[in-house]
């Protein structure tokens, strides 16, 4: 890290101490590896038209050290796990002896896959999330046992996927038929949960921006998962960043990989259509 | 040997004579501080990385020591001058008595 | 010390600010690896360099920058941690400079102090506050 930069953040703690109004995110560039350009605010998606007029990346509510983590390869503590997931890419597993590059060749070749799930797959007739394609793969065409859905492996893939299509814009589908899934992953999320009573809205939509005692909030997006977490310094997926969001309401969570929290994924990801996949990104 | 260790470490391929070079390792492990303590209340037994060595054609550039405050998947940044081309070793001492060791060849011009 | 009425509350008011008793108790043994380190010597203050937040957003993983030129050694520690130690930086012929970065654990609000060792034999020493933030959502 420059002088520079470490000068900065002494400015912007002083801030942030001083004055919660100027607690606004930070205006600044993410560049990865001085190369790839990372969109982290764009103009909001149509439908979020009467909620939100920008829609801003979590990357942007952190404190310089962590934005500045996230900006090189090395620096970054989650590229660990893509490395460990390219090896996983191309080992062989299960009955039918193939690796998931016998079938897709190169990691890089599955740039764009990201982006666009979770997303109605035609062939399952349901709403599907990376997670539940990954082990269709492996049951189906591998003959593999499933992966536990927020396992070590399953997350290692997940970030080798996302790190594949950094750069390229969210874009779920929310019309034709994952529209009931979208639909009701809205429902969920203007719905006060616990007993604090609070919806992801709450938080999220009305007062991102804002302190929550320490901690800044943002607009909860999750174009940047799996996130390395500062805090407990390993990976972590979306549907365990909702399972901590809906337990700290103080209500009964739903399960990692439940239709629950698949439709939400579906729907918290299409207020995020246009910004960039940042996975891993680094966070707090 | 503590499962999932993988070293990391980003070096210039080529340098010029007394040139600073910078270098970054990383090597993923837990760094169980002896600290915690499990769900039944217990602790948990220390287990880290306590000494990192980098070397170039058997010259010291750094030894370090670590103590369990140093963060989990430990990263260390710092610079080395090579007088000629070589080989960077890299070497992690785990409490468990395992060694992590990796090597970078870098041609000076 | 004998402990009278005046000494228990001077006790007392120092657990309230420095929020704990094992925080006054881990900078005494801060103390005594200093001692082991520089062998009881007269410690300077210029010529050593320690970079650190000022805020951490979160004391599992800050991370801080330590240079001294010409030094043969430089120690850090966090005197709030239960173990003050946290690492020890030794530069060979081959270090470019005497300077490295890494990433540390603090277990709350507290200062990091770098005491280096200079060519000379001599020991300076530099500190740092860090505040740690704790943050409103577990996760």
């Amino acid at each position: 890290m420059t002088k520079k930069a470490w000068a900065l953040s002494a400015i912007g703690a002083l801030v942030l101490a001083g004055t919660p109004a100027l607690a606004d995110p930070v205006d600044a560039t993410l560049i990865l590896n001085e190369d790839i350009e990372i969109t982290t605010r764009t103009t909001a998606p149509d439908h979020l038209s009467g909620a939100l007029d920008e829609v801003m990346s979590g990357w942007l509510f952190r404190g310089v050290e962590t934005r500045a983590m996230q900006a090189d390869d090395f620096d970054n503590p989650g590229m660990i796990f893509v490395e460990k997931a390219e090896d996983l890419w191309n080992a062989a597993d299960g009955a039918e002896g193939k690796s998931c590059a016998d079938c897709h060749g190169d990691s890089s070749e599955m740039s764009g896959v990201r982006p666009v799930y979770p997303k109605y797959v035609e062939a399952a007739g349901e709403v599907r999330s990376l997670e539940m394609q990954i082990n269709d793969c492996r049951e189906t065409r591998m003959g593999a046992e499933p992966w536990k859905y927020t396992g070590s492996d399953m997350i290692d893939m997940t970030a080798l996927l996302a790190s594949v299509s950094r750069g390229l814009p969210v874009n779920v589908a929310i019309d034709g038929p994952a529209q009931s899934t979208w639909e009701k992953g809205k429902e969920m999320y203007y719905t006060r949960y616990g007993q604090l009573e609070l919806s992801c809205a709450n938080c999220h939509e009305d007062s991102y921006g804002l302190m929550i005692r320490a901690d800044h909030l943002s607009q909860g997006q999750i174009n940047g998962f799996p996130v390395y977490r500062l805090k407990n310094t390993k990976l972590n997926a979306a549907h365990s960043r909702f399972k901590g969001c809906v337990r700290d309401t103080r209500a009964e969570t739903f399960a990692p990989g439940s239709p629950e929290f698949v439709a939400l994924e579906l729907y918290v990801a299409s207020r995020g259509n246009g910004l960039s996949v940042e996975g891993p990104a680094v966070r707090n | 040997m503590a499962k999932g260790v993988k070293p990391r470490v980003k070096v210039p391929k080529t340098a010029a004579v007394g040139e600073a070079i910078t270098i970054k390792t990383l090597i993923s492990h837990k760094m169980e501080s002896g600290q915690r303590k499990d769900g039944d209340g217990n602790t948990i037994p220390r287990s880290i990385i306590n000494r990192f060595t980098c070397g170039f054609n058997g010259e010291n550039v750094v030894d370090i020591t670590l103590e369990p405050a140093i963060s989990t998947n430990p990263f260390f940044e710092f610079e080395a001058t090579v007088p000629e081309s070589g080989e960077f070793q890299f070497t992690w001492y785990d409490d468990d008595g395992a060694v992590y060791e990796t090597a970078k060849k870098i041609t000076v011009e | 010390m004998e402990l009278t009425r005046r000494n228990a509350m001077i006790l007392g008011a120092g657990a309230i600010v420095a929020s704990g008793l094992p925080l006054a108790v881990a900078a005494a043994s801060g103390d005594e690896q200093i001692a082991a380190f520089t062998g009881g010597a007269e410690i300077g203050t210029e010529g050593v360099t320690l970079t650190a937040p000022e805020i951490a957003e979160n004391g599992n993983t800050v991370p801080i920058e330590v240079s001294a030129p010409g030094a043969t050694a430089i120690m850090v520690l966090a005197l709030g941690n239960p173990t003050p130690p946290v690492a020890t930086f030794n530069f060979g012929p081959l270090a470019a400079t005497q300077a490295a970065s890494t990433r540390i654990r603090l277990a709350g609000t507290q200062d990091v102090v770098a005491i280096a060792k200079l060519a000379d034999g001599s020991f300076v020493r530099a500190t740092s506050t860090v505040k740690v933030t704790i943050g409103g959502c577990g996760g």
